[in-house]
C-alpha cells in the first residue's frame, strides 16, 4: 500500500519537475540562444526580444519556477500524505 | 573626506561586524560546524547561499565580461542562474531528507562504498581548490586597487580574517557573516548602477534604464550598438560567444556546474526539512537575481561610458593622453590598464583594429571596480564597492573553504581512516584542516593561473563532469550501483580535465600544454571552460554501461533511494 502511494507520489513529482524544466529549457536555450535572431526581430522598448531573454527574461522565470515548483510540491505532499509533520 | 580614508573606514568597519560575528557563532559541536546545528531559516539560508554563490567573479569580473563580451556573456547570466532550477528540482531537497553533513558522505551512504567517497572527495578538491583561486586573485585585486597596498599584503589580510571566522565558527560562523556579506554586497553593487542608470537614462531602476531612452531619445542599447561598431567593434547586442553551438554547451555546462558544487549543495544541509530546502532554493534565486539582473545594465552602461569617454565623433577630438581623468591614472598603476601612443598624436584612440588602437589593455576586471569612477560618482560610492568586492569574494571563499575542509575531516578522517576518533577529536581535525585549505588556497593566490572568471568557470566544468551526475542517478536511478558511479565520475572528470589541459596547461602550468598540431577548440568548435557538459554526458553514459554489466545494488540501498523520495514516511 504504502509503496504504491510513493510510487504514485515520485511519478507526480518526475511529471512536475518534466513540466518545469520544458519551461527553463524554452526561455533559456530557446529563446535565448537558438532563436535569438528571430526574436530579436521583435523590439521590446530599447530590448531585442531575443537578447532581452537572454540576460533578464530568462533569469525572471527561472525565479518564478522555483517558487511554482515549491508550493505545488507542497500540495502534492499533503494530497499523497507524506508531508513533514 | 578623502577616498583613501573613506575606504579604509568601510572596509575596516565591515571587517569588525565579520570578526564580531565570528565571537557571537562559535561552533560548539561538529553538526554547528558542518551543518550550522541544522536549523537555519530558509529566507536567511537562501541569503547565505546567494552571498556564498556570488563571488569575486560575479561581483567583479562578470559585468566586465558582459561588457565586452555583449550578448556573449549572456551565457554567465544564464547559467549561474538556471542551475538553481536543476538544484531546486534534482537534487538539494533529496539530499537534505538524507540527512548527511557533506556531498561525499551522500554518495559513500549511496553507493555503498568508501571508493566512492574517496573520489568524490578528489573531484571536491580539485573543483574547490580552483574555485577558491579565483577569490584570491579577487581579494588581491580589490585590496591592491582601494587600499593601495601591494597584492600580497591584500591577500594576507583577508586570508587572515576568513581564516578566523571560518576556524572558529565553522558553517554556522561562516552562514551569519555570509549574511551580512550579503547586505554589503548588494548594496554595493546596485548603488552606483542606480546612479548610473539615472544619470544615463533618467530610470533609477537599471533592469529598466537598461531597456529605455538616452537624453537626445535614441534607445542606449541602440546607441551603445551604433558607437561600438563606429570603432570597429562587434555589435554589442548581437555579439555570440564563438557559436551558438558553444553558447549552449557552455550555458549547459555552467547550469549543470552550479548544481553540481559542493559548497553551495551544501548549505541546503542547514535548513530544517525538505520544504525548507524547496523554498530555500527559489529565496537564494531572488536574492541572486537582483544582482544578476542588474549585472547586463551595469555591463552596457559601463561600456558605453568608458566608450565615450575617451573616443570623439572625429578622431582630432579624442581625449588627449595628458588630459586623462584620475581613474585612469590610478588604473594605469596596478597595470590593469595600458595607453601606447601609436601614431604619437597625444589623443587616445580607443578602437577595434588592432593595429591602431592605442587602449593596449583593459583587463575586464577592472570595469565594475573602475565604473564608478569613470561615472563620476561620489567618493563614499567608490568606497562602498570596495568593501562589497571584498565582501563577494570573502563569502565565496569561506564557503568554498569549508567544503574543502569538511571533506578532508568528515570524510577522509572520520569516514575513511579513523572513523573511531571522538566528536571533540572531529571537531579539532575539522578546524586543523580549514587552517589548511586556507594555507592551500593562499598559496594560489600567490601565484594566480589564469583572470578571476576564467578560473571560475572551469571548476564548474569539473563539478559538472563529476559530482552532478553521481548525486543525480543516485536518486533518480535506484539501479545506478557502486561500480557504474565510480567509474563514471572518473571517466566524467577525466575527459574534460583532458580537453581543458590540452589547451591550458597541466595544472595551469603554461609549458605543459599538450595540444600539438590540433585547432583549439577542436571538438565541435567549443571552447575548454565550456566543456563540464559534455564531461557529464560521458559520465552518464559510462555509468550506465558500466552498471549493466556488474553486480546489483543491495535491496537496502534500494529502500534508502525509496525513502530519500518523500519528504516523511507515513
Amino acid at each position: 500500500m504504502a509503496d504504491n502511494n510513493n510510487n504514485d507520489y515520485w511519478k507526480a513529482n518526475i511529471a512536475l519537475i518534466v513540466k518545469c524544466l520544458s519551461i527553463w529549457f524554452v526561455v533559456s536555450y530557446l529563446f535565448g540562444i537558438v532563436l535569438v535572431d528571430v526574436l530579436n526581430t521583435v523590439k521590446m522598448g530599447g530590448y531585442k526580444l531575443g537578447f532581452w531573454f537572454a540576460q533578464q527574461g530568462s533569469i525572471y522565470t527561472f525565479v518564478i519556477l522555483v517558487f511554482y515548483y515549491a508550493r505545488s510540491m507542497g500540495k502534492i505532499d499533503k494530497e499523497f500524505g507524506v508531508n513533514e509533520k | 573626506m578623502d577616498l583613501q580614508t573613506l575606504t579604509f573606514l568601510f572596509v575596516g568597519a565591515t571587517f569588525a561586524l565579520y570578526i564580531g560575528i565570528a565571537f557571537w557563532a562559535r561552533a560548539g559541536s561538529t553538526k554547528e560546524f558542518y551543518v550550522a546545528g541544522g536549523g537555519i531559516h530558509p529566507v536567511a539560508n537562501g541569503m547565505a547561499t546567494a552571498a556564498d554563490w556570488m563571488s569575486a567573479a560575479s561581483f567583479i569580473s562578470m559585468a566586465g565580461l558582459i561588457a565586452f563580451y555583449g550578448y556573449g556573456g549572456s551565457v554567465f547570466l544564464m547559467g549561474w542562474t538556471g542551475g538553481y532550477v536543476l538544484l531546486a528540482m534534482l537534487l538539494a531537497p533529496y539530499l537534505r531528507k538524507h540527512g548527511a553533513f557533506t556531498v561525499p558522505e551522500f554518495i559513500s551512504d549511496r553507493y555503498y562504498s568508501k571508493t566512492a567517497r574517496v573520489v568524490a572527495v578528489i573531484c571536491l578538491i580539485i573543483a574547490s581548490v580552483t574555485y577558491v583561486i579565483g577569490q584570491m586573485k579577487g581579494i588581491g585585486v580589490a585590496f591592491s586597487r582601494f587600499l593601495e597596498v601591494d597584492y600580497e599584503t591584500g591577500l594576507v589580510s583577508g586570508m587572515v580574517i576568513v581564516a578566523f571566522y571560518a576556524i572558529m565558527g565553522g558553517m554556522k560562523g561562516i552562514t551569519y557573516t555570509q549574511i551580512a556579506q550579503y547586505v554589503i554586497m548588494i548594496i554595493a553593487y546596485t548603488i552606483p548602477a542606480i546612479f548610473i542608470s539615472f544619470m544615463l537614462t533618467g530610470n533609477p531602476i537599471p533592469q529598466l534604464g537598461l531597456g529605455s531612452t538616452m537624453a537626445d531619445g535614441t534607445y542606449l542599447l541602440d546607441k551603445l550598438d551604433q558607437v561600438v561598431t563606429q570603432l570597429g567593434f562587434a555589435e554589442y547586442t548581437t555579439q555570440a560567444r564563438l557559436s551558438s553551438t558553444n553558447m549552449f554547451v557552455y550555458t549547459l555546462s555552467l547550469m549543470i556546474g552550479t548544481a553540481g558544487l559542493p559548497h553551495v549543495i551544501m548549505r541546503f544541509f542547514t535548513v530544517s526539512s525538505v520544504k525548507a530546502a524547496r523554498e530555500s532554493a527559489g529565496w537564494a534565486l531572488v536574492f541572486i537575481a537582483l544582482l544578476y539582473t542588474t549585472a547586463p545594465a551595469v555591463a552596457a552602461m559601463a561600456r558605453l561610458n568608458l566608450m565615450t569617454t575617451i573616443d570623439q565623433p572625429t578622431a582630432e577630438q579624442n581625449l588627449a593622453y595628458a588630459d586623462r581623468p584620475s581613474w585612469f591614472k590610478n588604473w594605469e598603476t596596478t597595470g590593469l590598464l595600458k595607453f601606447e601612443d601609436k601614431n604619437n598624436d597625444g589623443l587616445i584612440s580607443y578602437t577595434g583594429d588592432k593595429k591602431t588602437n592605442e587602449m593596449v589593455k583593459v583587463d575586464r576586471d577592472i570595469m565594475v571596480l573602475a565604473n564608478p569612477e569613470i561615472a563620476g560618482l561620489p567618493n563614499w560610492v567608490i568606497a562602498i564597492v570596495a568593501a562589497g568586492g571584498l565582501a563577494a569574494a570573502l563569502s565565496t571563499a569561506a564557503g568554498l573553504l569549508l567544503a574543502i575542509a569538511s571533506s578532508i575531516s568528515h570524510d577522509l578522517l572520520k569516514g575513511v581512516w579513523r572513523p573511531n576518533i571522538s566528536e571533540k577529536e572531529e571537531l579539532k581535525y575539522s578546524r586543523l584542516s580549514m587552517l589548511g585549505a586556507v594555507l592551500i588556497a593562499g598559496y594560489y593566490g600567490f601565484n594566480p593561473p589564469d583572470f578571476a572568471a576564467g578560473t571560475v568557470a572551469l571548476a564548474f566544468g569539473l563539478a559538472a563532469s563529476s559530482i552532478f551526475p553521481a548525486l543525480m542517478m543516485g536518486i533518480f536511478s535506484k539501479k545506478m550501483n557502486k561500480e557504474g558511479a565510480i567509474a563514471g565520475m572518473l571517466s566524467g572528470i577525466g575527459v574534460t580535465l583532458l580537453y581543458v589541459f590540452q589547451h591550458k596547461g597541466i595544472m595551469f602550468v603554461q609549458s605543459t600544454s599538450f595540444l600539438g598540431d590540433m585547432d583549439p577548440n577542436w571538438f565541435l568548435g567549443i571552447e575548454p571552460n565550456a566543456f563540464g557538459a559534455i564531461g557529464a554526458l560521458v559520465n552518464f553514459a559510462v555509468a550506465f554501461l558500466v552498471m549493466s554489466r556488474t553486480a546489483k545494488v543491495p535491496a537496502e540501498v534500494e529502500k534508502m533511494v525509496e525513502n530519500i523520495r518523500v519528504p516523511a514516511s507515513n
